[in-house]
């Protein structure tokens, strides 16, 4: 089981948390003016890293805000538990639907 | 290759089984092949075997990392059934239904597929109205389905708690009766002996690490064991489709999941189907070693780990321990995890890439073990023809895009 430090709240069990996904995943801003290809780029296309991985978490059963965490998705070993960041645009790995 | 019959059983024990010969060769790669396949997993395996069967293909290679079979393949609950609820999700199934019924034979060897019936329990009255919709279109579509009720069951199966003060009552079933389950290892060595008695070379412990293009056409990979060219490549890595994909620049709508299973202390025989309850989340059946096989759900995470967690085995054996209480107080012996492709409509991808000669089939998720046969006959026709059989051409990765995505969560009993 992980022990996820929440930005607020501190470590907590995995069990008290949901996971939310790939970060840094930002809507367009006009889906309109999209293709198809973009738009299903943005809607379903994921890096799934093998290795270090930016993603989002949930603490479902404390303070239930969202929050990024970057971990090895080989060892599952936590990196870092940060704050979500804004905009998503601050950090490098950005999906490219943006 | 030398037939496996009775006959050669007997004169083999009369020489205490020491002329055996090696089921397949260990070649040096060549330095250019027709074909590659990269991943000796079941569904690669099962690919070269029908390029070189029904296409005439004879210059393949198989590419795999590790050992034979030492991914998901070997790592599976083995259930088999083709009851799934979409047409063209339940016809691609049901394709590697009948070549199951026939695969001992055509392989030459045994792969245990033994047809013991699989059991969808349902716990509510929506549960049972998928099941009697499910039931009802896998009919239509000549697959065998029937609905079953709770005296039924436990009628069938002494052991399960059908009682209706249970915490989730158990209130039918869908019952497939050809469904069951087969030996994962004996479907990975069949279809490479079989493979490589047709010319395939198989080579174990190679790596891929890059897919060499020119001009929008693939040209071949390099390897841990040097580069190989290629006219054409077929990708089948299951968890690992994503690394790969990275390697021509492609996207893929996949993410990896830790998926677990265990198996408890052998025991007398007391299951004799497969069980399986997508409301509490467990399934379960007893192999011919009399081992209870228990597989869990997926990791919340993205993961490539291999292994899992406690909470999700706990989790399991909670449901376990709900249908059948009197299995409460059973060791469990071994638990193991794989890493499974998941893919946002639960079917899998068997496609062109938007790169020529390139070709990957993924997206199996929890599910593929049973689609091993037909996965690598539909594919094979894939490459062979450089477009898909209509059996799997809905199954195009350009589905992301014009939104034909094949819904087989829940509505299914999608779960393996
Ligand atoms: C615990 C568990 C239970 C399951 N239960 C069921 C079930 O009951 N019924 C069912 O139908 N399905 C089930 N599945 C799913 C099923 O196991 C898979 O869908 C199926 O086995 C996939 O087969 P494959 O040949 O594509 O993959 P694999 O057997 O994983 O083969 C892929 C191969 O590619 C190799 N590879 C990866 N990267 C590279 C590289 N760079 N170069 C060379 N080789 C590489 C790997 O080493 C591996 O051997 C289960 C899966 C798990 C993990
Ligand atoms: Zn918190």
């Amino acid at each position: 089981m992980l022990l996820i430090a929440c930005p607020y709240c501190g470590e907590r069990a995995e069990t008290e948390f949901s996971y939310g996904g790939e970060a840094g995943i930002a809507r367009p801003k006009d889906p309109h003016a999209l293709s198809d290809e973009q738009w299903a780029d943005y809607l379903f296309m994921r890096k799934n890293s093998r290795g270090m991985h930016r993603e989002l978490w949930n603490h479902a059963q404390g303070c239930r805000r969202w929050f990024e965490v970057e971990r090895d998705t080989v060892s599952y070993v936590i990196k870092e538990c940060y704050e979500i960041a804004t905009p998503a645009t601050s950090r490098d790995n950005q999906s490219r639907a943006d | 290759m030398k037939k496996y019959s009775a006959f050669s059983l007997l004169r083999n024990a009369f020489s205490h089984n020491r002329d055996w010969p090696e089921a397949w060769r260990s070649p040096e790669p060549k330095p250019e092949y027709d074909v590659i396949i990269v991943g000796g997993g079941g569904h690669g395996l099962a690919t070269a075997y029908y390029l070189a069967k029904e296409h005439g293909a004879r210059n393949i290679a198989v590419v795999e990392k590790g050992w034979i079979g030492g991914g998901n393949t070997g790592r599976n609950t083995t259930i088999v059934r083709s009851n799934y609820l979409w047409t063209e999700a339940s016809l691609l199934y049901e394709k590697s239904m009948q070549l199951w019924e026939g695969l001992s034979q055509d392989l030459n060897f045994n792969v245990m597929f033994s047809q013991r019936g699989v059991y969808n329990l349902g716990h509510s009255l929506q549960d049972m109205r998928d099941i009697e919709r499910r039931v009802g279109a896998n009919r239509l579509n000549g697959i065998d389905a029937e609905v079953v009720t709770a005296a039924q069951i436990k009628k069938a199966i002494p052991i399960i708690n059908t009682s209706p003060a249970a915490r989730y009552p158990i209130l039918g079933a869908s019952l497939q009766r050809r469904a069951g389950v087969a030996r994962h290892d004996a479907v990975a060595w069949g279809f490479a002996r079989a493979a490589d008695a047709l010319g395939v070379d198989i080579i174990e412990q190679c790596e891929v690490t890059g897919i060499n293009r020119e001009n929008g056409r693939v040209t071949g990979v390099e390897t841990t064991r040097g580069s190989i060219r290629a006219r054409k490549v077929g990708v089948v890595v299951a968890g690992n489709a994503t690394v790969l994909a990275d390697m021509a620049e492609l996207r893929l709508p996949i993410e990896s999941h830790p998926l677990q299973a265990l198996v408890s202390e052998p025991m007398k025989p007391v299951l004799d189907t497969v069980v399986m309850s997508n409301a509490v989340h467990g399934y379960i059946s007893q192999s011919d070693k009399g081992e209870l096989v228990i597989g869990a759900g997926i990791d919340a995470y993205n993961g490539y780990g291999q292994r899992g967690s406690f909470q999700t085995i706990e989790h399991t054996l909670e449901a376990i321990i709900e249908l059948f209480p009197v299995l409460s107080r059973v060791r469990m012996l071994r638990m193991w995890g794989g890493i499974v492709d998941i893919c946002p409509d639960a079917c899998p991808i068997i496609s062109k890439m938007p790169v020529g000669g390139l070709y990957f089939n993924c997206g199996w998720g929890t599910g593929g073990f049973k689609a091993t046969p037909g996965s690598g006959w539909v594919f094979a026709h894939t490459i062979a023809r450089d477009e898909p059989h209509d059996l799997n051409a809905p199954f195009d990765l350009r589905r992301f895009e014009t939104g034909a995505l094949i819904d087989e969560h829940g509505a299914a009993a999608v779960a393996h």
